[in-house]
């Protein structure tokens, strides 16, 4: 059987190397293709483009303007001469946030009343419209915090020492500041693996089906459970490769910490690769053509990135899409690889997904060999 | 080109495709099955984020202050723990995003120094969320303090003004009013499903009659390249325009995402997508005479390009330089600009001349390079 099985993955080997194509695809792109993620996936809100009108042109309206300029978060683009100007930047995309300074702030100010500040904010990119309005909200707070203080001074100054207040000491762990890049690398290693390997694995058998060679292997003695191992152990161990290619890449380039061990990352990787192939072996046993195998891998694909928390984050989806996410590989993947890299955390916390990813794999297979068996019938 | 020739050998693909009824199921129904788990599926909105706290005085003013967290709709007080320990297993296993670290002497400083200090201890694991988690959490703080602020004024005899804070953000948000993340994504995922069927459908079309042979057949046959090439294309052209209908249809009236623009926009600027696409999948299929290496470099041009360059969810502007100018090379974004544009902001063609002009050289180019290539192949 052993023997049999070595001459399967010969084949396999040398068909592989054969296709120049498929071969090419292997090693370059994924390389290139995280690099270039590494960098794109990013929800980091910088250099906000921003428009200032101030209609109070008084030393405190001033200093609150110069808090928008003299900080990295917003960069101002424009400072607009009327109303009108504020709203046409903003409609034709110049802008994202604009700010209006009311005739009346610096008055308000110092009689100890509230002096509203005007913010206008493009909403079209909601993520980016929630940090902005966070940023607004951070200067202005300041800004509040410094002036009544400064007034205090002014009005109390043996109060000012006893001025209660709450500040609040953010503690990033595992990230501390707060780099998209640590949070993107490993997804983008789950997400490229699992693209390659399925659309290999799913079309495997369907190749040999279409072109006719199936029948041709079937009257040879192997057994279809050889035949299947044949298939998807060569497969297995490129995509080992792959995530090794990419992932030292990735770390290397981005200096994302690796804090797990490399057993657990091989533990894991193994299991994800073995329930990715149980989905391209069922794909490749329902299927016919290579067309099809390729519609259906799609159709696999586009939805298994999609609820695997690789950008949205699994906790914001509704409920029954929540669980629908459990039969995602991706899903307990990604967890494993941040758990890995970021956390440090080993098989006592990420034996679930493990399981899962497991449990998965083998009810996969199971069907898809059923199915194979009758298939051939 | 003759029209009949055209027409004869766009029915063939069109019986080709109908005998492979499954292939053409998954062409239909995945615009739906997409737009359904995206639409529901992706937010970045952050409620109900889980927090633990880590009380270490469990005095008035500290239990006033964790009310407050208990009542923001962004956060979900799960429970107190007693030591580091039990917070840091908690953040390791994901039971909660948010540790809110009390001091032993908060209200003792709070009251007779004045300025105390509260940690907040964030997964930062994912810096998106930490992000939001943190911003909520410094609202909900400055809220207390300012109140804390206030009253002690008061209690002291002093000016404390109109009572409320110097200077308050009088916030609007244009364009997506409830700033529903469903409404930024549903028109970047239209571009994207139909980035995904379009080269679906057309990046095996010519590999297969290679691999099967059947190839040599149609060039015993007086068709010529062009017309091998616009009748395989029109039946996908159908379907794809199919799918963008489907697509059109669902976000308005199930997701009620607001439609702006006119339908003539739409159309037009959705079919030059279309040819561009297609286009891709013929070239490709031209270059590349196994269906495996067509599959897999269609994969590799699409899929996760058009997922993380197109700009649907990543916005372009905050990528650096070098990958920025890449991004100018992924036709999808051209078509994610126009239809968040015509969506949102209810702008004409004129106002999208840029994308519209990028997409038609794009289509021009594409189609002059996927001709030459077919008829080279052909010589051979």
């Amino acid at each position: 059987m052993l023997r049999r099985i070595l001459h399967m993955l010969i084949k396999e080997f040398l068909q592989l190397r054969r296709d120049k194509w498929a071969r090419f695809q292997l090693i370059a792109p994924p390389i290139i293709q995280m690099l270039i993620f590494g960098y794109a996936a990013t929800f980091e809100v910088n250099r906000v483009s921003t428009a200032i009108i101030d209609f109070d042109h008084s030393p405190e309206s001033r200093e609150l303007a110069a808090r928008f300029t003299g900080n990295g978060r917003f960069q101002i683009a424009e400072l607009a001469a009327n109303r009108n100007q504020l709203g046409d930047l903003i409609d034709r995309s110049k802008v994202a946030v604009a700010i209006q300074i009311n005739p009346q702030f610096a008055e308000l100010l110092r009689k100890g009343q509230t002096a509203p500040l005007q913010v206008i904010v493009d909403g079209t990119n909601s993520n980016t419209a929630l940090i902005a309005m966070d940023y607004v909200n951070q200067i202005v707070t300041r800004f509040g915090d410094e002036y009544k203080r400064d007034y205090m001074n002014r009005v109390a100054p043996q109060y000012l020492p006893f001025l209660p207040a709450v500040q609040m000491e953010q503690r990033p762990w595992y990230n501390p500041d707060l780099n998209s890049q640590w949070f993107f690398v490993p997804g983008v290693i789950g997400s490229l693996t699992l693209v390659t390997i399925l659309n290999l694995t799913a079309f495997a058998i369907v190749r040999e089906r279409e072109i006719g060679t199936l029948e041709q292997i079937m009257v040879t003695p192997i057994r279809p459970i050889e035949f299947i191992l044949g298939k998807t152990v060569p497969f297995f161990f490129v995509g080992l490769a792959e995530v090794a290619l990419v992932a030292v890449a990735g770390t290397l380039w981005f200096s994302v910490p690796f804090r797990g061990s490399l057993l657990v990352m091989l533990l894991g990787s193994s299991l994800f690769l073995i329930s990715v192939q149980a989905v391209g072996l069922l794909i490749s046993t329902l299927c016919s053509t290579q067309q099809q195998a390729f519609a259906s891998g799609f159709f696999f694909l586009t939805p298994a990135f999609t609820l695997s928390g690789f950008a949205f984050p699994i906790a914001s989806m509704p409920k029954a899409m929540q669980l629908l996410t459990y039969l995602d590989p991706l899903r307990y993947y990604l967890v494993i690889l941040r758990g890995i890299f970021l956390k440090g955390t080993g098989v006592a916390v990420l034996w679930p997904q493990m399981f899962g990813m497991a449990l998965l794999g083998a009810i996969l297979l199971a069907i898809s060999v059923m199915r194979f068996h009758k298939s051939l019938d | 080109m003759s029209g009949n020739r055209l027409i004869a050998m766009a029915r063939k693909e069109l019986i080709q495709i109908r005998r492979d009824p499954r292939s053409l199921l998954i062409a239909l129904l995945m615009p739906i099955m997409q737009l359904l788990l995206l639409g529901y599926g992706i937010s970045l909105d952050a409620k109900h984020i889980p927090v633990y706290a880590y009380d270490q005085e469990g005095s008035q003013d500290s239990q006033a202050l964790l009310k407050r967290f208990q009542a923001s709709e962004y956060f979900n007080l799960v429970t107190t723990v007693d030591n580091y320990p039990q917070l840091a297993d908690a953040i390791d296993s994901d039971r909660c995003k948010l540790g809110i670290v009390i001091p032993f002497d908060f209200s003792e400083r709070l009251r007779d120094t004045g300025t105390t200090a509260v940690q907040a201890i964030v997964d930062g694991t994912d810096d998106n969320t930490a992000n939001l988690a943190m911003g909520y959490a410094r609202a909900v703080i400055s809220g207390f303090s300012g109140e804390f602020q206030r009253d002690w004024l008061a209690r002291q005899g002093l000016p404390v003004g109109g009572g409320g804070p110097p200077v308050s953000v009088d916030t609007r948000v244009w364009f997506n009013e409830d700033l529903e993340s469903r409404n930024f994504f549903i028109p970047g995922i239209v571009a994207l499903v139909m980035a995904l069927v379009g080269a679906l459908l057309t990046s095996l079309t010519v590999a297969r009659e290679w691999e099967r042979g059947t190839m040599e057949q149609l060039i015993s046959t007086p068709v010529t390249p062009k017309e091998v090439m616009f009748g395989k294309l029109i039946p996908y052209f159908a379907i794809g325009m199919l799918d963008a209908l489907l697509c059109l249809v669902m976000g308005v009236w199930w997701f009620e995402v607001p439609f702006r623009g006119t339908l003539f926009s739409l159309f037009t600027t959705t079919a030059l997508f279309l040819i561009v696409v297609l286009g891709v999948g013929f070239m490709i299929s031209v270059g590349i005479r196994s269906q495996l290496g067509a599959s897999q470099i269609a994969l590799l041009v699409t899929l996760l390009p058009t997922s993380l360059l197109s700009g649907y969810a990543f916005p372009i502007d905050q990528m650096p330089a070098p990958v920025r100018a890449i991004t100018y090379l992924v036709y999808s974004r051209y078509y994610v600009t126009i239809l968040k544009a015509i969506f949102l902001k209810g702008v004409g063609i004129r106002a999208l001349s840029g994308p519209v002009f990028a997409l038609s050289v794009y289509a021009v180019a594409v189609g002059w390079f996927a001709m030459r290539a077919f008829r080279k192949t052909l010589d051979q």
